[in-house]
């Protein structure tokens, strides 16, 4: 209110926008390359300022009490929950912060339709004095041009909030990342969405401000919650990236729908830009994993599927920590293929310091990235960054798989879908077509890993059955840490 | 504004998301992820404007926690991008062009 006297007519803000998204699309652009990507992010949090500090000084802006308070508590909480989290907790992190910008989308979609009551309340008690003095009907509507977008932003706000929280909570591991599901899960989500679509088209046409019904608005925001729990809860935990990215892509897109109903170009213009690189994201993602969509939203992993391979037990050959330092010692190249296991077991800086040691002895060590190891892509570079692995030692896929043939050991850490033949063989396996590090192509290969269960998928690996093949079992980072201990004494 | 002007901003802006964020390298999908992430935190600028006109406690109440989610949105989807760049930037100090390392 008392900003809002510096800029009467509100271009200033308008400007102030079209500023703060220039910001965003160039922060975004520095985004695309590893020297400039830190800048990117620090220009568009610049943006972001300037976005808000603009808003702040538009007509209308009232409650400051609310809105700082509001601002100091969640930057307080933003702040300590990024100073706090682990780098291998990442995912879980980035879906947590999208579900609460779905959260706040449906919110504001909530008060938006509330203040319109209000609004009709406002005119029922004119329409009363109206009538006592003879007056004429009034009657206001909400343009469909607003409603329409409202619920919207409503609707899919709600289901990223809640689907989020669901993708959130399983890469926690806080509920089972197995697929579950209802009998009939299909059936029951389709209902949902077409309940939640004639709700939308029945408020959509009851638009007189007198005709609003918060109950049924209320009812959608809570179907669209069951909705958004019941889509993401049967999938499995290896598809969670591709769905935390579609859901990425979803809230930009409720943002953009917000940003119409409140005629905001901030808004409609950075929550598409979001929406639009959500989409890329998530198709490449999908295509990294050989997976399409409506695929993985639909089909899942489904209950344990056994690839068609056969039940019984297989036989495998099993060593310790001591016989793997001797097979690594006397190698000339080793390559490892770091997964989530490695992430999970914090075991990057022990792997650094076992390829440290190797090095010391005159092998040469190398790191094979599968390009979603970790739970997205990217994610492993980043971690083994942290542990000030060189750069110019990962190698990407296609880079190394041509290679590996000639290599004496492939160390698999706490990888396994990543680097499961059947991808490439079995047709009926429900990995079949995803690309993957070959890593039983290499001389020998050593797989560490807790045990002998399937990977993250369900999925049985024949490469830990094959002859060159010796499993070390136990945590990754103690493994390690061994492997790298008996190095020493050798 | 009037919603034709309103649906040419969204599809122009949509053509430059597709633009500018097609180029950008594997190595960088997680924090490009989490910093797009952080930027539709803007939806914080609509609980801003919705908790002015709120008429009641209980709006009030429902603004304030949307702006609190955002602002956290925002907050942490910023930090936590940051956090993962440091580690490419620290890198750097110690060894200068790292970026040519895929061959």
């Amino acid at each position: 209110m008392a900003l809002a006297a510096l800029d009467p007519g509100g271009s200033v803000v308008g400007l102030l926008y079209i500023l703060a998204f220039s910001l965003f699309i160039y922060g975004i652009k520095l985004g695309t390359h590893p020297t400039t990507a830190r800048r990117g992010n620090g220009i568009a949090a610049i943006g972001m300022a300037v976005a808000v500090a603009a808003t702040l000084a538009q007509k209308g802006i009232g409650n400051w009490w609310l809105i700082v308070g509001g601002i100091v508590l969640g930057s307080l909480i933003g702040a300590f929950a990024s100073k706090r989290v682990k780098m291998t907790e990442m995912p879980q992190m980035v879906a947590l912060y999208n579900g609460l910008g779905g959260g706040a989308i449906a919110l504001i979609a909530w008060s938006e339709y509330r203040h319109w009551v209000h609004q009709g309340d406002e005119i029922g008690k004119l329409q009363n004095v109206s009538d006592a003095l003879g007056g004429p009907v009034l009657s206001a509507s909400i343009p469909l041009e607003v409603m329409i977008p409202t619920l919207l932003a409503m609707i899919v706000g709600s289901i990223s909030f809640w689907g989020s929280n669901v993708a959130f909570a399983k890469l926690q591991e806080l509920i089972p990342s197995q697929p579950m599901g209802l009998p009939g899960q299909k059936i029951i989500n389709g209902v949902l969405l077409a309940v939640l679509i004639a709700g939308a088209v029945f408020l959509g046409f009851n638009n007189e401000l007198a005709d609003l019904n918060q109950p049924v608005f209320i009812g959608m925001l809570v179907l669209a919650a069951v909705l958004g729990t019941m889509v993401v809860m049967p999938i499995g935990g290896a598809d969670m990236p591709v769905v935390i990215s579609l859901l990425n892509a979803f809230t930009g897109l409720s943002a953009a729908a917000a940003g119409i109903a409140l005629d905001n170009t901030a808004l409609i213009v950075a929550g598409t830009l979001v929406g639009s690189s959500g989409t890329i994201l998530t198709l490449e993602m999908a295509t990294a994993m050989n997976r399409s969509i409506p695929n993985i939203l639909f089909a899942g992993f489904g209950s344990p599927v056994t690839g068609g391979g056969s039940q019984e037990e297989r036989p495998y050959q099993s060593m310790g920590a001591q016989d793997a330092a001797i097979q690594l010692a006397y190698a000339d190249s080793v390559v490892i293929v770091p997964g989530y296991g490695l992430a999970v077991a914090q075991a990057q800086h022990a792997v650094r310091e076992m390829a440290d040691e190797l090095e010391k002895r005159g092998v040469r060590v190398e790191y094979a990235i599968h390009p979603v190891a970790g739970r997205m892509p990217g994610h492993m570079n980043v971690l083994l960054a942290e542990a000030d692995v060189p750069y110019e030692k990962l190698r990407e896929m296609d880079d190394i798989n041509p290679e590996l043939p000639q290599t004496d050991v492939c160390v698999v850490i706490g990888a396994n879908d990543v680097t499961n033949p059947a991808a490439k063989t079995d047709e009926s396996s429900p990995i079949f077509g995803m690309p993957i590090i070959e890593a039983g192509e290499a001389q020998q290969c050593l797989v560490l890993k807790r045990s002998m269960s399937p990977g993250f998928a369900g999925i049985d690996n024949d490469l830990f059955y094959d002859p060159k093949t010796s499993m070390v079992f136990g945590d990754a980072k103690k493994i390690v840490s061994e492997i790298v201990s008996e190095l020493g004494t050798l | 504004m009037d919603l034709v002007t309103e649906i040419t901003i969204l599809v122009l802006a949509a053509f430059v998301g597709f633009e500018v964020i097609s180029k950008v390298p594997a190595t960088l999908h997680t924090p490009l992820m989490s910093q797009t992430n952080a930027i539709h935190g803007i939806v914080v600028l609509g609980g801003l404007i919705v908790v002015g006109y709120s008429t009641s406690t209980f709006s009030d109440v429902i603004g304030f926690i949307a702006i609190v989610f955002g602002t956290i949105n925002v907050v942490g989807g910023f930090m936590v991008t940051d956090r993962m760049l440091e580690m490419f930037g620290g890198k750097k100090k110690k060894k200068p062009e790292p970026e040519e390392g895929s061959k």
